[in-house]
């Protein structure tokens, strides 16, 4: 699940830096809570950062150490490691305006 | 560490925990394969116990542990229980120990819908898998509550967890903050419910307490009291009453007090072993001095005598007792005497209580002394001063010592009231008075009870001699008993009497001796005349 770089970000409307988003979202399984977060997650990424950021899908059960190593609790849990701050972003992702918050792609008003 | 049994009473398999005194109050440990909860506010010892809990089922019963904290790093727990002597990072190299942090962080965390705590299984089952674990604690738990906000949630997985741990068959114990009069601030008790134990720390009289207590353990009968605990150098200690039910044994062997003529007032042979003999007397009556009798009495028989002293240090004993004729020097050189003094208000009720444990289960004496037991009614209130000598004597009991305490009257009371109310658990009951008569004060002593002995009755007046403590002659005036120069006065009247007796007999024998004479005389000179008249015939 590698979204490879892609061209220059242009129509960014919220303010989101120039810097690359690196993300890792942590599920487990093909539950449909998963698939969902998957989905949910691509379609916030196509919108809002095409191209600019690294997105990798890691399935909990097959590498637990990674869930201690990552501090996952919660499933499905989005990791933002940059740019900084990191952020976790757990849940399905159903909620996008909070997605955009945790993501830093909007400011609370 | 004793008496570590695993039970299967009612059913109920037991996981012995190896916290000193916990296993004997929940009759073998925790529930077996079953969730714990233990409550209690901050700082009271939850971590500990946890850590402790893991400790010793992975070194003493082969049963390795997982370690969730959700409050301190794996650094910081590594640190704070190295003072108890736990090395965690050995367990860990052996594969005896597995440590997860979870660390929550609010601030990072974004809600955006449905979510489980999958993560927290996978993680769980991780680790328990990498070391095989048998045991598991999850310390503190409810930090969940302050990092998720969709309670909803976190309670249905909380209640799907402790299923899961309960069908891994691991024996899980699972830590929580009381607040606002409740065992949980966020009432998980609900989902655990097989055994509660509530754990308590409280500030008395600037006296630091730390109590257990066993709330609820389903399927077994289990100690309801509050039980003094400690956190030291080697973990907790928890200090059970150590025999609930009276079951001691009646051993029928008795002992010298130590002095002839007490043992024949004690029916002749002495106390019975295993019993307790509380000897009160105001100050300077001489309770100390009897205490050394009875240690010196018990170390020439080979046995092993242990004295705690609250108001001498030993050398002080040693150098006192040696100045009425009893040296125990060298019983502490044969290493049959044990001394151990401390001022009961330098430490906790509870902390003196471990102490009295401890210093018996090193030192195995059959006899000890405690000098005097008074003392601790100072550090604590009457009833928390009462429980704790009911448990000393029972646990002295239960290890058939024969305990003598000593409790200081004051002069002014009545001694028969024993200030500390335990008079009617002790055996012996010596009383020790000062007997004031004619301007001068003696020392009297009267057995009070003597429970399966047929004892004296009489009040005796002792002394205390370079030869040691002599108890005298019984003077019964009409006055009632006599003692001191009363006593010396009816000696010298007695004495007096005598020789008036020898020397009117010997007037008496003297008179009957010149009346003999005097007849043989006269029927001399009869004889004499009437020889003399014979011949003129």
């Amino acid at each position: 699940m590698k979204t490879p770089a892609a061209t220059k970000l242009s129509d960014l409307k919220l303010d989101a830096k120039n810097d690359r988003y690196v993300l890792r979202l942590y599920v487990t399984g093909a539950t449909s809570r998963s698939r969902q977060a998957i989905l949910n997650l691509n379609a916030i990424c196509s919108e809002y950062l095409k191209g600019q950021y690294d997105l990798q899908v890691i399935d909990i059960h097959q590498k637990p150490t990674l869930a201690k190593d990552e501090q996952i609790v919660a499933a499905p849990t989005l990791v933002k490691r940059l740019p900084a701050p990191m952020r976790r972003i757990i849940g399905d992702l159903s909620d996008k305006e909070s997605v955009l918050l945790g993501l830093d792609l909007k400011r609370k008003s | 560490m004793s008496n570590r049994r695993v039970h299967t009473l009612n059913g109920i398999e037991k996981c012995p925990t190896g916290i000193a005194g916990l296993d004997q109050i929940t009759d073998g440990g925790l529930p077996k394969g079953r969730p714990t909860l233990i409550c209690g506010t901050a700082g009271c010892g939850k971590t500990v116990f946890g850590m402790e809990f893991l400790v010793r089922g992975a070194t003493l019963f082969d049963e390795p542990g997982v370690f969730v904290a959700f409050e301190e790093s794996d650094k910081e727990l590594c640190q704070n229980v190295a003072s108890m002597g736990f090395d965690l990072p050995a367990l860990q190299a052996r594969k005896k120990l597995f440590l997860d942090y979870i660390r929550l962080e609010r601030s990072e965390i974004q809600e955006t819908g449905d979510y489980d705590l999958e993560g927290l299984f996978v993680r769980l089952e991780n680790a328990i898998s990498t070391v095989g674990a048998k045991r598991v604690v999850l310390d503190t738990i409810e930090s969940l509550f302050g990092s998720f906000s969709d309670t909803n949630v976190l309670r249905a997985e909380l209640r799907r967890l402790f299923r899961w741990l309960k069908s891994r068959g691991v024996t899980a114990v699972i830590t929580a903050e009381s607040g606002d009069a409740k065992l949980t601030r966020h009432g998980i008790e609900e989902y655990v419910a097989d055994c509660v134990i509530l754990l308590d720390h409280r500030v008395q009289e600037q006296m630091s307490i730390r109590r257990l207590r066993v709330v609820k353990y389903r399927g077994t009968a289990h100690g309801t009291s509050e039980y003094p605990f400690l956190i030291e150098k080697h973990g907790i200690s928890v200090l059970p009453l150590s025999s609930q039910q009276l079951d001691h044994s009646a051993p029928g062997q008795r002992i010298s007090a130590g002095i002839p003529r007490l043992d024949s007032m004690l029916g002749g042979k002495g106390f019975y072993r295993g019993s307790s003999i509380l000897l009160t007397g105001a100050a300077g009556t001489g309770k100390s001095s009897l205490a050394a009798h009875f240690v010196r009495a018990a170390c020439q028989r080979g046995e092993r005598a242990l004295y705690m002293a609250s108001e001498q240090s030993p050398a002080e004993i040693v150098r006192n007792m040696r100045s009425i004729g009893v040296d125990l020097e060298p019983w502490v050189k044969r290493g049959l005497l044990h001394f151990h003094a401390a001022r009961p208000g330098s430490s906790g009720l509870e902390k003196h209580l471990v102490t009295i444990h401890q210093a018996t289960e090193e030192f195995q004496p059959q006899v000890v002394v405690i000098d005097p037991i008074t003392n601790f009614a100072a550090v604590g209130n009457f009833s928390d001063v009462k429980s704790m000598v009911t448990r000393v004597i029972d646990m002295f009991k239960s290890r058939q010592i024969t305990a003598m305490f000593t409790s200081l009257t004051r002069g002014d009371s009545e001694p028969e009231l024993s200030e500390i109310g335990v008079s009617s658990q002790m055996d012996v009951w010596l009383l020790l008075r000062n007997l004031e008569c004619n301007g001068e004060r003696n020392r009297g002593l009267f057995v009070l009870k003597a429970r399966g002995i047929a004892h004296s009755n009489q009040i005796r007046e002792f002394a205390l001699t370079d030869q040691g403590v002599q108890l005298l002659d019984v003077y019964i005036g009409t006055a009632g008993l006599l003692t001191g120069s009363a006593r010396v006065a009816q000696e010298a009247r007695e004495r007096m009497e005598d020789e008036e007796r020898k020397q009117q007999l010997q007037r008496k024998t003297a008179e009957l001796t010149a009346k003999r004479r005097k007849l043989e005389q006269q029927m001399a000179r009869m004889k004499a005349d009437f020889v003399v008249e014979e011949q003129g015939v």
